[in-house]
């Protein structure tokens, strides 16, 4: 395949442009489902695919935003984003992500900023990872004792809904009326914490819209895609004026991602909320564990434990999106025969 | 007493030299380059472009870097949502629940 390898006209990297393609494919498609950018898989792949580490966070950035476009305009004509919730959390994030990065500098004239991160990393992960299984478990337990099929499992955004604190807020996408204070609160905190940890958000940004504001799964994802978009040309803007984009292999990466991301999204079109929710949760467990591998300086099996979760995430997904799509062409074809 | 003045002396000038900041800079991690400048020998055409704007004119680069990926963005889910039109699926509703 050496025949296929180009040089990259401003990083200088030789890469066969089919991987790039095959990595666009698969964020995409995960992204688009989950509702996240996915830095959290593209930066290592780049990187292990021989990018200097900024130009991998520039370009994936830059491709995160682009991305983006397609998964947010299809999740919006599926009236999956609030605007205004978007508009407000993102605001208030980003006062946290520069405050969170203030305390990254702090801790890293101890000395202790890698160390610190990584494990507080863990901890929210697994945290995350725990809470979206105990929902799902509970759930599961209250469909079969005949309980109300709408209702979530876990409902501390009713409890938070009650903080009545003016001005009001009426998001009607994500059919939530609060406190102008709880979306702008929990933006801060999810701002807070990735810019301590150093990722784009979406990873912290779905749960806390499902279980703190109180939004269907659906309009979680579709919100969170349209504040990466937001943040994406951000960071792809600063990124581009420090000269660590490889333009290039965004254009790559973004014929992969196209493909991709529309899978992601019609899938969740076929794929209940919950189950979205589990395989997040499973997603988050799996990047919990090789951040804990790298941390005990196994970088390849952490290498290998995320590259063999996106492949199997991909798949599943895609299964899911052909099967309903199947499906669903049938039920047409059917109800247009002659009986 | 003078082998041992010489070794001292051997000792320092290597250090001076460069021995052990090579050795301590061994042992951090690499560094990046602070500048990049875009090699433009051998492209030509989309990538000569974007090479010679990337070392001349870093705004004017990044803006048209987002100006395509919006417009690549843009038009890449237009043609998406005409591709799945065409196979028959409707993608004016979702009617699976929580």
């Amino acid at each position: 395949m050496d025949f296929l390898t180009i040089t990259l006209p401003i990083s200088g990297v030789a890469i066969n442009p089919l991987l790039l393609v095959l990595l666009g494919v698969a964020v995409g498609v995960l992204g688009g489902f989950f509702g996240m950018g996915g830095a959290w898989m593209v930066t290592p792949a780049l990187n292990i695919f021989g990018f200097p580490m900024p130009f991998a966070v520039g370009t994936d950035l830059c491709h995160m935003a682009g991305k983006s476009i397609i998964s947010t305009r299809r999740h919006a004509k599926f009236g999956n984003v609030d605007v205004k919730l978007g508009l407000i959390m993102l605001s208030f994030d980003v006062v946290g992500i520069e405050i969170g990065a203030r305390a990254v500098m702090l801790l890293e004239r101890f000395g202790l900023a890698g160390l610190v991160i990584r494990w507080v990393y863990v901890v929210f992960l697994a945290l995350i990872g725990s809470l979206i299984f105990y929902d799902f478990i509970k759930k599961r337990q209250m469909d079969k004792s005949g309980g109300d099929q709408s209702k979530s499992a876990i409902t501390w955004h009713e409890t938070l809904h009650k903080i009545k604190i003016p001005p009001m807020v009426n998001l009607p996408m994500a059919g939530v009326q609060c406190s102008l204070w709880l979306p702008a609160t929990v933006g801060f905190m999810v701002g807070l914490l990735a810019g301590f940890l150093g990722i784009g958000g979406g990873l912290l940004m779905m749960p806390a819209l499902v279980y703190l504001i109180g939004c269907p799964t659906y309009v979680a994802v579709g919100t969170d895609l349209f504040t990466i978009m937001l943040a994406g040309f951000y960071g792809a803007f600063t990124y581009g004026m420090k000269g660590r984009i490889e333009l290039l292999a965004v254009v790559i990466m973004l014929a992969g991602a196209a493909p991709g991301a529309m899978i992601g999204t019609i899938a969740t079109k076929y794929i209940r909320g919950y189950g979205i929710r589990l395989m997040f949760g499973a997603t988050v467990v799996c990047a919990m564990v090789s951040v804990i591998l790298k941390q005990m300086g196994q970088g390849g099996a952490a290498s290998w434990v995320i590259m063999t979760a996106v492949t199997l995430m991909t798949a599943i997904v895609a299964i899911g999106m052909f099967k309903g799509a199947a499906r669903e062409l049938r039920e047409r074809r059917l109800s247009h025969e002659p009986r | 007493m003078r082998v041992r003045g010489r070794l001292r002396t051997l000792v320092a000038g290597l250090a001076a030299g460069g021995w052990f900041p090579a050795l301590a800079a061994a042992a951090g991690e690499k560094q990046e380059k602070l500048v990049h400048v875009a090699d433009t020998r051998g492209l030509s055409g989309f990538n000569l472009y974007f090479a010679d704007l990337y070392n001349t004119n870093r705004l004017l680069f990044t803006l048209e870097t987002i100006a395509i990926t919006i417009v690549m963005g843009a038009t890449l889910g237009f043609v998406m949502d005409k591709l799945v039109g065409m196979i028959g699926l409707d993608l004016s509703k979702r009617d699976v629940k929580e």
